[in-house]
């Protein structure tokens, strides 16, 4: 599980921004997950509970928006989610594609703080 | 009480990823092919490295890094092969980072190599999310673990470039089908170069070494010059 190095790293990031834009009382942390990020949701969940203990963020909570896996389809010129993680090609015509357009996201979108 | 947004857009491993481009392009300056070793644990990723080390030092100059979360046994067996190998010991982190590498790769001469293995933690899940400024990523699927595993971990085999499959001395008596094995890989990632080897009787292996002749080569002839060059 390597989920507690990825919210060590989500604190870090919090704390820079916090620093540079005096930002105090974090109640909400918006993230985007791929489904393809190599991070699972709930695991994320339970280490941040773990990591914020007994620190400023404990009051704080994760708000995760989960990105589907979106391939560009060469035949269909379309972008199209695929049939399932293992199975990487256009759900219309089945053509195999490695052009991941979306689904790797693992990024930090905005906080919410006391106003 | 009222709150506020504020926008981040930041990549929550910006760190390493960074981190992970400095170190591929101090690579690609200094002429040396990278190349990343994946696999669960046991799968026969140091036995493969032992026959990748062997079968080169002939030509070429050899290092290898390889991480575990305990013990340097892996450093001693691939120590038979070229001196040039360091251990790094994990404790209770599943993966290597960009920083781990940079740290181990203190006080080599990365100009008098060519090739550089890293051995990842035994681990299909959380290798994927760190970047180490490979050129290549080499992922492993041994014939006892089932023709499944691409299926069950697509997010590794999808950012890895190779497969290599091996065990292939015993994938009769362990019933493995390597057709349905490259069908699955095929299927996470379509295109991707598969290897059938085994590092016990070393069938196979002269097949990766010709692909790794092929990237040194391609590699040297697009390496970028010199900065030494361009100040002159
Ligand atoms: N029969 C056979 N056994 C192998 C082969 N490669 C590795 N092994 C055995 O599998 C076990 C684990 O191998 P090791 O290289 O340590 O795996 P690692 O954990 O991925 O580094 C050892 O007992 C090896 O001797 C192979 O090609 N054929
Ligand atoms: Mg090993
Ligand atoms: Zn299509």
């Amino acid at each position: 599980m390597h989920e507690l190095s990825i919210v060590l790293s989500i604190i870090d990031e919090i704390g820079d921004e916090s620093e540079a834009r005096d930002l105090h009382d974090v109640e909400v942390v918006h993230l985007k997950v791929g489904v393809f990020s190599g991070v699972d949701r709930n695991a994320l969940l339970f280490a941040w509970e773990l990591a914020c203990e007994g620190t400023p963020l404990e009051r704080s909570h994760l708000d995760i928006e989960t990105v589907p896996l979106v391939i560009y389809c060469a035949n269909c010129h379309q972008n199209l989610t695929p049939p399932s993680l293992y199975q990487l090609c256009c759900p219309e015509c089945e053509t195999p594609s490695q052009t991941i357009i979306s689904g790797r996201e693992l990024e930090v979108v905005s906080l919410e703080v006391a106003a | 009480m009222s709150t506020r947004i504020v926008e981040v857009r930041a990549k929550i491993l910006k760190q390493n990823d960074l981190l992970a481009h400095a170190l591929r392009e101090r690579f690609q300056t200094s002429g040396v092919s990278v190349v990343g070793l994946v696999s669960s644990p046991g799968s026969g990723k140091t036995a493969f490295l032992e026959k990748l080390l062997s079968g080169l030092a002939r030509d070429f100059r050899v290092a290898a890094l390889v991480g575990d979360l305990a013990t340097e046994n892996d450093a001693a067996r691939l120590k038979r092969a070229t001196p040039n190998v360091r251990q790094i010991t994990t404790g209770t982190i599943c993966h290597l980072d960009a920083q781990m590498i940079e740290k181990a790769l203190e006080g080599w001469q990365l100009d008098a190599l060519d090739f550089l293995f890293i051995e990842n933690v035994g681990n299909l899940v959380c290798p994927s999310s760190y970047d180490l400024g490979e050129e290549l990523r080499f992922v492993m699927l041994s014939a006892t673990e089932g023709e499944d595993k691409p299926l069950k971990y697509p997010t590794i085999f999808n950012s890895s470039d190779v497969a290599i499959i091996t065990k292939m001395d015993i994938a009769e008596a362990a019933d493995f089908d390597v057709t349905t094995a490259r069908r699955n890989i095929e299927s996470v990632r379509p295109g991707m170069q598969i290897f059938e080897v085994s590092a016990k009787t070393g069938s196979g292996m002269l097949d990766v070494f010709q692909l790794l002749h092929d990237q040194h080569a391609h590699s040297r002839e697009t390496r970028p010059a010199l900065q030494i060059e361009a100040t002159q």
